[in-house]
């Protein structure tokens, strides 16, 4: 759906976007994270046809953003950061705009605008105009502007920002229903709502790409592995000389000791019969195991660790 | 094409939602009638001679007036963002706004129909000059339309828009005008009389509809217009 190769874009001397690439696949939820600045809304930006990359190319369905921006705005729902209205329309008048723009035909328009005000939850907002309705509603408002034509890829820019934590799930339920059948394209700083909302995730900073991976593997591959917390009732020293001689432990380190029980954090390669494993080592050599239990590292440590070792 | 009358119908209806139309429309009406009605009876002609000579000035007030919000708050909103991403080409997006303010500008010169009524029940004016003062003032007035909607895609400040429209109208007003050609070297008279858009609007409101007249104020209204398109194309411009 999505091929982006080898794009860059400078603000002046600000390099905003640094050479980079990646691949949407059709019907995945995608999400960018990364801190304020990172380069997320640029990359949208740059994606939507609003402002063209200084070098690269990126092709949506099949088009090309640099010679046929029309037809992939035409596939294109979005929702900018921010989500900017016209204050001073009425909720309809504004849906029944957008069907306008979007080149709806007109017997359609009815149709389209009473799918999407179902769909977000606008109902009881129709006849109001934009300025007097909640930020809540207007961020659904906006979510409804993007979906009015159907769209096969839907990308929106930071769609739960300055929501209550209602609201915020509420968002949240919304883009999963959408990503069900959508090709969903989000940004975001909030680690748990990527987490929850996306397939895969792209970590940003400073204008580059640091991280990828569905979320799962992204915890994984912080610090190149998974973490598991044994206790073994044993003496130290066979212990650890035995940990030592085990390939698939990169690392391990003495956590605690009490009456005889020693507590070890492992580091260990990805690999899914590793609880086995260590626990066939320590039948071996005739210890007895008192814990075993895998510690799965958390989106925020990944985020932190990838976004700061570039930093510094 | 399509794209055009959806923005174009869209600008209307916000001319006619936002009461700064009304005001605008009142202010207007106020000043044309009370400086029309203030000589006319001493005057003791029936023509519209004097409202014509007036309108030049009073548009410069009332075509920025109308203009300054176009662009500069979509800018302000960002709604220019959600606006631009839609399948619609910059120029559709400024002819559309540009017909928007144009009939606007229509409708605010058909209330001063009370002017030309007054004139026809008291006397026998010539028809000629009334109707092409007419048309001279939508003519003149489509040019500060554009030249306001040109000023309004450079700043997201609609104060700043009015006065840089203002500016740049009465530029284009005054460099036909004797006073100033008298200090011009002799080689740019031509030119700047050319150019000056006040000279063009007396001679049809003479009631003399000279081609050359419409064709001058169709490109001046173009060239502006598609000055406002590279404005907003600016953006996707190397820096």
């Amino acid at each position: 759906m999505i091929n982006v190769s080898h794009i860059s874009k400078n603000y002046g001397n600000t390099r905003a976007v640094q050479d980079i690439s990646f691949k949407v696949k059709q019907g995945e939820v995608l999400g960018f994270l990364g801190p304020n600045g990172a380069g997320k809304s640029t990359t949208i930006r740059m994606l939507t046809c609003f402002i063209p990359a200084d070098t690269g190319s990126a092709r949506i369905a099949g088009y090309d953003v640099k010679t046929h921006s029309i037809e992939i705005r035409r596939q294109i729902g979005y929702l900018p950061e921010n989500n900017p209205l016209y204050m001073d329309m009425g909720v309809l008048e504004y849906l029944y705009f957008a069907a306008g723009m979007r080149a709806i035909p007109p017997g359609k328009h009815k149709d389209a605008v009473r799918r999407v005000v179902e769909r977000c939850g606008l109902g009881p907002m129709a006849a109001r105009t934009i300025g007097e309705i909640s930020k809540g509603y207007r961020q659904r408002l906006g979510l409804a502007q993007a979906l009015i034509h159907d769209p096969a890829l839907l990308i929106l820019d930071e769609p739960t920002i300055g929501l209550d934590p209602h609201q915020i799930i509420g968002m949240r339920n919304l883009i999963r229903e959408i990503g069900r059948e959508k090709t969903v394209v989000l940004s975001s700083h909030i680690l748990p709502e990527v987490a929850a909302t996306c397939d895969r995730v792209l970590i940003m900073n400073n204008g580059r790409i640091v991280g990828s991976g569905t979320p799962a593997e992204l915890s994984a591959m912080a610090r190149g592995g998974q973490e598991i917390l044994v206790s073994i009732r044993a003496q130290q020293d066979s212990i650890e000389t035995v940990l030592e001689s085990l390939p698939f432990i990169t690392a391990f380190k003495h956590v605690d000791e009490c009456d005889g029980l020693h507590c070890y954090s492992l580091r260990a390669a990805n690999n899914d019969d590793i609880n086995e494993r260590i626990f066939h080592a320590v039948v071996q050599n005739g210890w007895s195991l008192t814990e075993l239990q895998r510690k799965t590292i958390n989106l925020e440590e990944v985020f932190v660790d990838l976004t700061t070792s570039e930093a510094t | 094409m399509n794209s055009t009358g959806v923005i174009f119908r869209k600008e209307l209806k916000s001319y006619f939602n936002s009461p700064i139309a009304y005001i605008v429309i009142l202010a207007f009406l106020g000043v044309t009638h009370w400086l029309f009605f203030r000589t006319f009876f001493l005057a003791n002609q029936s023509n519209l001679r004097p409202f014509f000579s007036l309108l030049p000035w009073i548009f410069l007030f009332l075509g920025p007036a109308i203009t300054m919000r176009a662009w500069a708050e979509e800018k302000k909103l960002g709604t220019i963002e959600v606006l631009m991403t839609f399948p619609v080409r910059e120029r559709e997006a400024v002819l559309g706004k540009f017909l928007a303010a144009f009939l606007f500008l229509i409708i605010t010169l058909c209330l001063t129909i009370s002017l030309p009524l007054t004139v026809v029940f008291i006397g026998h004016p010539d028809p000629g000059p009334i109707w092409g003062g007419y048309l001279g003032a939508c003519l003149l007035g489509g040019c500060y339309l554009a030249i306001g909607l040109f000023a309004s895609s450079l700043t997201e400040n609609q104060i700043v828009a009015f006065i840089l429209a203002i500016v740049l109208c009465f530029a284009l007003l005054v460099i036909g005008e004797d006073f100033v050609l008298f200090s011009m070297p002799a080689a740019l008279v031509p030119i700047c009389t050319y150019l000056g858009l006040g000279a063009h609007f007396e001679s049809i409101g003479r009631g003399v509809i000279d081609l050359r007249d419409i064709i001058y104020y169709l490109s001046i209204i173009s060239f502006f217009l598609f000055l406002n398109q590279l404005a907003l194309e600016s953006r996707k411009w190397r820096p």
